[in-house]
């Protein structure tokens, strides 16, 4: 090329780009708006299947809408009028009917159900998912060992259309255990096709295929962008969805989602911090469902193994020195629920989670740690996971200002969302700031992985105590056995103990916020935390 | 120009052996523990244990990196953990998305510097220079995703002009079948006028924000350059061969002053592909800075490495072009090389 030539051809270029930007608007018709749901949120999924490596949240959403299991919750209506999944009610999905026995429950499944590509589901298909849950490990094995399914022999196909779990002990969490997400139903014979030697259950192949047959199927995936779910119309397990079409874009920034809201132009926003959801509900422009999180704390640890905190005195102090309210109002805007303030001397409730007695009281969180032997206070580490910034770093900042008034001087040290986990398992850090829900709303689930001896990962103090291991166990063995006067005694026993000694101040409920438009009903609440797009409609 | 060029190939690539080695031993020294993150929030240390294994973090660095040279040796970058597709598929979807907004965003910058800089030279002291430098030092001093998100509440959230901030094309248009990946070119490829204009007007905002951010380095430096020409012998003898102002600006004074300015375009691209990863968040634009952050935020090791060597080869071939540039623009480079 020569250079003048070059040179001319660089203006014509210039010339080009500079044609006018006309404004025209977009041409989309609104009948496809009207069977389509537009959702935004922060993260996008990075695997379909609930069983694979490493799932995140998003990823448990498409494995809920996309595969059935054989039962799962009905809906209740809370008092505050929003809508909720019934903890206590089994409704069926793919099972018709079951025939639940003390060590066995046997279930009918719909003989006209089929899968996306029309295979017909039988209770091979059961087994074989159910098998793959338990064998895989991780996460999805994990779960269902906390309803006692740990075998593949306990999973009995008796005909096409019948299948049998059996019992190996009596838990009263298994029930419950079949209607979480991890017991999906998989197409089998599809997913066998794909799996190898090296990948014998096929996770690569489900990863980014749903190979089930759920409500809806994946239709389109960009990945970390975009998501789209058209229905399978040819559902059997439910009330065919209205929402034909569900659109989930990924947007980073919480200020769009909101924009995008209030503009009318998406449908659903999901997580977006509390000042936002709360501004939003005073606006009134769209309609902001609220509910608390069950079962889930957010809380102060102290790691009971080392000084100063393996001293109860000090750890009572700490929380007579916590600002409740000043987190409420400052951190929260109000959008949880307050788990300070129970009169003391009340007696404690069977519920969980409940108020502890504790207030914001710093003189006699002076007088404590005196009487523990540190009149001058200490130097500590408050540790928090910054991928939950939002809320973590301005509460911290409130208990720092708050300890230093009696003496203890905090520094706060953020560590990354990466390694958050890692430093929970090492189980070294001081003083944390986190948060813990369990799927299963029941107190001794709770306190079995945050309390008990055994030291899971969630016993973030190292608390090991033998009376409360006791008591945490006779609880469990108590609901199995229906023994309503065990049970409630040894809850209130645990919670009693667990509230004088405090190895954790619990702080507050956390609450799950939705921001969709008024033409959106049918939204629940359910144990997973995310998005059930099969009741939803749009008017 | 043939030999110019084999030679400048042969000199990158020691450094993108280097590049290979660095970032593989970087990402291996940050403090994440993959296994930990991506075994989630319920794990045991046995389940941690267990995808340690799996993702083959058990074995000694030395091992893992012969793994990793292997690999990618067979052009495997590895898969990425976070999206969970391989990390070659990825980029390739993303680098487009980035290169459109990138490569817009510089276009629009050097229509309005170049001239700016021109006219602010053969203008010294006037009011336009002053605005000229008082504009530049704005833009660069305001951070991109400020300046982004300024635009999307003005122009988006109060006036509603602009389309939501919601990627490359409103949610009710499929993207065009893809040839190059740009979307501008793939839709005017399938003469789809439509998609063109949608995804023209997704790319508005988020250029303007990168073309106010660049502004300043090329209007100043076409600036500082045209003065220095316009003081010289060859441009005070086309003024006194009677030579009219335009002709001496543009043919004799803007040619010779192109040359910093071309060097300073491929360092404001490279700097702008930076810049992307934060207008990339804040326009939710599936590229590949976006990309990577989260990938590092997860410690997801392979995107990472990935990310790097794409970028390394990036700026080997944009210096390898600049330099052919230079050949074209001044015989003098081509005659030395």
């Amino acid at each position: 090329m020569k250079r003048r030539q070059f040179l001319k051809s660089l203006s014509a270029a210039g010339a080009a780009s500079a044609l006018p930007l006309p404004a025209v608007w977009s041409s989309a018709n609104a009948q496809s708006r009207q069977e389509t749901l537009l959702v935004v949120t922060e993260y996008a999924p990075n695997n379909f299947d609930i069983h694979g490596v490493g799932t995140n949240r998003p990823g448990y959403e498409v494995s809920w809408n996309c595969y059935d299991r054989l039962m799962t919750h009905g809906e209740k209506t809370l008092p505050d009028g929003t809508k909720s999944y019934d903890r206590d009610k089994f409704v069926p999905e793919l099972a018709e009917e079951w025939d639940l026995k003390p060590n066995s429950v046997t279930f009918k499944l719909r003989k006209n159900a089929k899968f996306h590509d029309g295979t017909p589901i039988t209770a091979k298909d059961v087994k074989w998912s159910f098998d793959r849950a338990v064998t895989v490990g991780g996460f999805p094995t994990f779960q269902m060992k906390a309803g006692s399914l740990e075998k593949p022999e306990q999973f009995v196909v008796v005909d096409d259309s019948t299948f049998r779990v059996d019992f190996i002990r009596p838990d009263k969490l298994t029930m419950p255990d079949l209607a979480v997400i991890v017991p999906g139903v998989y197409n089998s014979e599809l997913i066998k096709k794909h799996a190898t030697e090296k990948d014998p259950w096929g996770l690569e192949y489900t990863k980014v295929n749903t190979a089930g047959g759920g409500a809806y199927k994946v239709t389109r995936w960009q990945a970390g962008s975009e998501l789209v779910y058209e229905r399978f119309d040819d559902w059997k397990s439910g009330p065919l969805p209205k929402i034909k079409r569900v659109i989930w874009r990924t947007v980073p920034s919480a200020g769009n989602r909101r924009a995008l809201i209030e503009r009318g132009d998406a449908d659903i926003s999901f997580d977006m911090p509390n000042k936002d959801f709360a501004e939003l509900k005073a606006a009134g422009k769209v309609a902001v469902v609220t509910n608390l999180i069950g079962n889930g704390i957010g809380y102060i640890g102290m790691n009971v193994k080392k000084p100063p905190f393996d001293n109860v005195k000090v750890r009572q102090a700490v929380a007579y020195a916590i600002p409740y309210q000043k987190i409420m109002d400052a951190v929260l805007f109000g959008l949880a629920g307050p788990m300070y303030g129970a009169k003391p001397g009340d007696p404690l409730q069977t519920a969980w989670p409940q108020p502890h007695a504790y207030t914001t009281d710093l003189a006699k969180a002076k007088q404590l740690l005196t009487e523990a032997g540190y009149p001058n206070g200490f130097e500590t580490t408050l540790s928090f996971d910054l991928g939950f910034g939002v809320v973590n770093e301005p509460l911290c900042i409130l208990v720092q200002e708050s300890l230093g008034q009696i003496g203890i001087k905090v520094s706060i040290n953020k560590i990354p969302g990466a390694n958050w986990r890692g430093e929970l398992l090492k189980k070294e850090m001081p003083l944390i700031s986190n948060f813990f829900s369990g799927w299963l709303d029941y107190p001794e689930y709770f306190f079995f992985w945050c309390y008990h001896g055994q030291n899971a990962v969630f016993n973030t103090m190292s608390y090991q105590d033998k009376e409360m291991d006791a008591m945490i166990d006779a609880a469990r063995a108590a609901a199995a056995a229906n023994d309503t006067a065990a049970y409630d005694k040894n809850v209130q026993g645990f919670v009693k103990k667990a509230f004088d000694e405090v190895p954790r101040i619990p702080l507050f409920q956390p609450t799950l916020s939705a921001a969709m438009q008024k033409n959106i009903s049918g939204y629940r609440y359910w144990f997973h935390r995310q998005l059930d797009y099969r009741t939803i409609e749009k008017t | 120009m043939l030999h110019l060029i084999l030679k400048r190939t042969a000199l990158a690539i020691p450094s993108l052996i280097g590049v290979v080695i660095v970032t593989f031993l970087l990402t291996r020294a940050l403090p994440g523990d993959p296994a930990a993150y991506f075994a989630g929030p319920a794990a045991s240390k046995e389940a941690i244990e267990q995808i340690r294994v799996a993702l083959g973090l058990d074995q000694p660095l030395i091992v893992q990196f012969g793994r990793y040279v292997a690999d990618l040796a067979r052009g495997d970058l590895g898969n990425s953990l976070s999206t969970g597709l391989p990390v070659a598929t990825e980029i390739r979807t993303r680098l487009p998305a980035s290169a459109e907004l990138t490569i817009l965003g510089l276009l629009v910058s050097i229509l309005i510097a170049v001239p700016l800089g021109i006219f602010a030279a053969t203008n010294p002291g006037s009011i336009l220079d002053h605005t000229c430098r008082i504009l530049t030092t704005a833009g660069v001093s305001l951070p991109v995703f400020f300046t982004g998100l300024i635009l999307v509440y003005f122009f988006y959230y109060q006036l509603g002009v602009a389309p939501a901030p919601l990627g490359r094309l409103d949610i009710f248009f499929s993207p065009p079948p893809r040839v190059t990946g740009f979307f501008l070119i793939d839709s005017l490829i399938a003469r789809d006028g439509e998609v063109f204009l949608a995804s023209l007007k997704q790319l508005i905002l988020p250029a303007a924000t990168l073309a106010i951010f660049s502004l300043a380095p090329i209007a100043r430096m076409t600036r500082a350059s045209m003065l220095a020409v316009l003081g010289s012998e060859f441009v005070r003898t086309a003024r006194a061969s009677g030579l009219s102002p335009g002709t001496v600006i543009v043919t004799y004074a803007f040619r010779n002053a192109m040359l910093p300015v071309v060097t300073t375009l491929g360092m404001v691209f490279s700097f702008l592909l930076g810049a992307n990863v934060l207008v990339e968040k804040v326009f939710a634009w599936p590229g590949i800075g976006s990309f990577a952050v989260e990938a590092l935020i997860a410690s997801d090791f392979a995107p990472v490495q990935g990310f790097v060597l794409t970028m390394a080869v990036m700026y080997v071939v944009l210096n390898l072009l600049i330099d052919i540039l230079y050949g074209l623009i001044d015989p003098r480079v081509r005659i030395e090389a």
